[in-house]
């Protein structure tokens, strides 16, 4: 059986008519084309498939897009202004936070909301913080690094 | 990786659930951090699942100076925000990831019962409950049961397929009481290879007056003990459990473990009880 449901994706809402095993991730990259919402492992353990779910950081592969019908989600492709970067996806730019970029996705989204409510963090809180998103191949350094950098970037344009 | 087909019920409210699962007896479905995983690998494949995340009655922390209840819709960050019970807080601090946190809920990871989660333990080493509620025909009827006959097996609650599990409760820690949760997973994140969840009561003269343990990844459940002889908690918890050996660790190993968490849980719960005063 087919549902009906309106996302608010990045301020716009959106219709889609989707089974209920449809997963938000598929959701948003079939059903709605928004391919910057990357899959890796589909069960939870990668995080290059999170998005801001009400403004939190969820796993879009664990959660079912029926569930969220109503919901507002931002992807990566709405951290910034169309033609722009965010402070966070500018310091990744800049530190050298990404490769090959497949996690990257997920990095910015969880980002974002990690510097949204601590927006001075220490090394041991930024750990903590991108604990759950996995990269393969740039390593941890210069995403922490990025991290720190894009905490700078939000002060100085706050 | 993709879950398996499933009729799919959204009710508004806790009366229209409890009809629906009288009905269909389906799974229910929560924060999903557990279930859809095991969904997207096919290792379950229910008929019917009863999504309860539009009951926001049940999104509810209520903390008196006896405890704790929290309620089914309540996630895993909001229960850790909330800071309402000292040794739930810590234990959620260890609940795989904070984006994770975000989704999944304290009472579904009650109800999935994986014998290595560290919330199964909080409930029973507290000696907390759990609340049930069903569709009796006409009326809805509610029955606690205690986190001692809550968890049956592996991955198996007291949850009949008709109930709906709609909140958790919490004893409160008593004066002169601490509590600390320990343990050792390969990753952070990671499902612990074993852990120690210890809460400790001194008497006036700062002597142990009651101590209880309850150790994860040890046993089908968690392994629930009072101890007796302080000085021989190690071998107390080394004796007692009855570990299996997996890919990541061997029986032999995981019982070490837990003597040696065992010992650092009760000696920073002691700690915990001296820092908290009466």
């Amino acid at each position: 059986m087919e549902h009906e449901i309106t996302l608010i994706v990045n301020g716009t809402a959106m219709r889609a008519t989707v089974p209920a095993r449809r997963l938000l991730s598929d959701c948003l990259r079939h059903d709605l084309g928004l391919t910057g919402t990357h899959v890796g492992c589909e069960h939870g353990v990668c995080g290059c498939c999170t998005v801001l779910l009400d403004g939190e950081p969820v796993r879009s592969c664990l959660t079912f897009a029926v569930t969220v019908d109503g919901h507002e989600i931002t992807t990566v492709e709405g951290l910034a202004p169309e033609g722009g970067l965010s402070p966070v996806q500018r310091a990744f730019a800049e530190c050298h936070g990404l490769q090959c970029g497949f996690c990257t996705p997920g990095f910015l989204c969880t980002v974002t909301a990690f510097l949204r409510d601590n927006p001075t963090p220490t090394d041991e809180e930024v750990l903590e913080g991108i604990s759950g998103n996995l990269c393969r191949c740039t390593g941890y350094q210069n995403i922490v690094k990025a991290v720190h950098r894009a905490a700078e970037l939000r002060a100085e344009e706050a | 990786m993709k879950p398996p087909a499933f009729d799919y019920h959204a009710p508004g409210d806790l009366g229209e659930a409890l009809r629906i699962l009288a009905e269909v007896r389906g799974k229910v479905l929560a924060g999903g951090q557990s279930l859809i995983p095991m969904l997207n690998m096919r290792l379950v494949a229910p008929g019917h699942l009863v999504d309860i995340n539009r009951l926001t009655s049940l999104a509810t922390i209520d903390s008196t100076g006896a405890g704790v209840r929290v309620g089914a819709l309540v996630r895993h960050s909001a229960a850790e925000r909330s800071a309402a019970h000292p040794l739930l807080t810590r234990a959620l601090k260890l609940v795989a990831h904070p984006v994770i946190r975000n989704r999944g809920t304290v009472v579904g990871s009650l109800v999935h019962a994986d014998p290595a989660a560290e919330l199964p333990a909080v409930l029973a080493v507290l000696g907390g409950s759990v609340r049930l509620a069903r569709w009796d025909g006409g009326a809805e009827t509610t029955r606690d049961v205690d986190a001692g006959e809550f968890f049956v097996g592996p991955m198996e609650s007291a949850v009949q397929p008709d109930e709906l599990a709609v909140s958790a409760y919490f004893p409160a820690l008593g004066p002169r009481t601490g509590a600390t949760f320990e343990e050792v997973a390969r990753r952070h994140g990671d499902y612990a290879l074993a852990g120690v969840c210890a809460v400790v009561t001194l008497d006036e003269d700062g002597g142990i007056a009651a101590a209880r343990l309850a150790c994860i990844g040890v046993g089908p459940t968690p392994v629930v003990m009072d101890v007796s002889e302080p000085a021989a908690v190690r071998e107390a918890a080394v004796d007692r459990v009855r570990p299996d050996g997996d890919i990541h660790a061997t029986a032999a190993y995981r019982r070490h473990l837990v003597g040696v968490l065992a010992e650092r849980a009760l000696r920073n719960a002691v700690r915990e009880a001296e820092a908290r005063g009466a």
